[in-house]
């Protein structure tokens, strides 16, 4: 061990056994804004539950969750608000565009409208569909999951960005 | 029913009901108003549900007094007040939406005004006409005067431009990643 507390090897190890963690484990903070919201209502009750993934604690505060799925249209207006919610969640965190309207403004290519969220904030999953069906948000759940576990989240990539420049 | 009429449009099922009633209304609208109506487009005339009064703004605030208090008219309810651009002089057609729950039958006022000029403000008659008159504004930019409070209601207040206007473009986006600056006086 390090004098810095680095484990060399064993911190890739380690990190491996932390995001296997996290991915079973992911705390969803719901941004769901209009008709696409409904459709992840559903797939977070008994129907479809996602807890099955290990993603079923709902948490309304940004400061309690790591994956924040935005699920319908952001408003101009609204587009502050995403970011401020996205800033105050500590890293690393996920995020999940779930729709149409959240991945590219959907029909709403109008002045009001942003499109897509990704102009605002890194997105790591995308869900097509207007509205997607629940098995679309399990799958994009997974496919989540396979990016946490091998680290190549947007934020995951930047805090190893930002280790490896410290070492 | 036969799929390939026409379905009769003109005012419908409201005109069997309430054309007596809004004849005898215009009638009485134009003994008291008659100078400051500038036209009236009725069912089954003209293509419309409702009859449409075309008043002169001077005196709009004081037709929908009269509309509202006057026994027999009763249109107690400002339904809403929205606007048009018409791209001609006058610019702008001011709507006023009513209902009166007596009756239980809807009348359309319509104020034309061009760029610039503002329209009376109907806060007085109903609190209610105080958002929807802001959103006009800021929908438009048609200005009204003796609004107690008139701000941008939906658009960040950093907004340039009206967007509903015809000339406005559709995707004339503005996007502000922070949030809209408090204005300190309303924390007072
Ligand atoms: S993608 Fe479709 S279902 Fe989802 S919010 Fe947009 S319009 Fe509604």
């Amino acid at each position: 061990m390090g004098k810095d507390g680095s484990l060399g090897y064993l911190t890739t190890r380690l990190d491996d056994f932390v995001n296997w963690g996290r991915k079973n484990a992911l705390w969803p903070l719901p941004f769901g804004t209009s008709c696409c919201g409904i459709e992840m209502m559903a797939s977070l009750c008994s129907d479809y539950d996602m807890s099955r993934f290990g993603a079923e604690v709902v948490r309304f505060s940004p400061r309690q969750s790591d994956l924040l799925i935005v699920a319908g249209i952001i408003n101009l207006k609204m587009a502050p608000v995403l970011k401020v919610v996205y800033d105050q969640m500590r890293d690393p965190k996920f995020v999940m565009s779930f729709g149409a309207c959240a991945s590219s403004g959907g029909i709403f290519n109008v002045y009001s409208v942003l499109q897509g969220i990704d102009t605002l904030i890194p997105v790591d999953v995308y869900v097509p569909g207007c509205p997607p069906a629940p098995e679309g948000l399990i799958h994009a759940l997974m496919r989540l999951q396979d990016l946490v576990a091998k680290g190549e989240t947007h934020s995951q990539k930047k805090l190893a960005a930002f280790k490896q420049k410290d070492a | 029913m036969d799929v390939r009429q026409p379905i009769a449009t003109n005012g419908g099922d409201w005109l069997t009901k309430f054309g007596e009633l809004w004849k005898k209304q215009l009638t009485q609208i134009n003994e008291s108003f008659g100078s400051s109506v500038q036209e009236v487009r009725m069912p089954p005339e003209y293509p419309t549900d409702v009859p449409i009064i075309y008043v002169q703004k001077e005196s709009i605030i004081d037709v929908l007094k009269f509309l509202k208090e006057q026994p027999g008219f009763e249109y107690g309810f400002l339904a809403d007040i929205t606007a048009t651009d018409e791209e001609i002089d006058p610019r702008f057609e001011v709507v006023y939406n009513l209902f009166s729950h007596q009756h239980k039958c809807r009348i359309r006022l319509k104020v034309r005004v061009s760029e610039g000029e503002e329209v009376p403000t109907a806060t007085s008659i109903w609190l209610g006409a105080n958002w929807a008159e802001r959103e006009v504004f800021d929908m438009y930019g048609v200005k009204f005067k003796g609004h107690p409070d008139l701000r941008r209601i939906l658009m960040d207040s950093r907004w340039v431009g009206h967007p509903l206007r015809k000339d406005y473009p559709l995707r004339g986006y503005q996007l502000f990643t922070d949030s809209e600056p408090v204005d300190p006086t309303l924390l007072e």
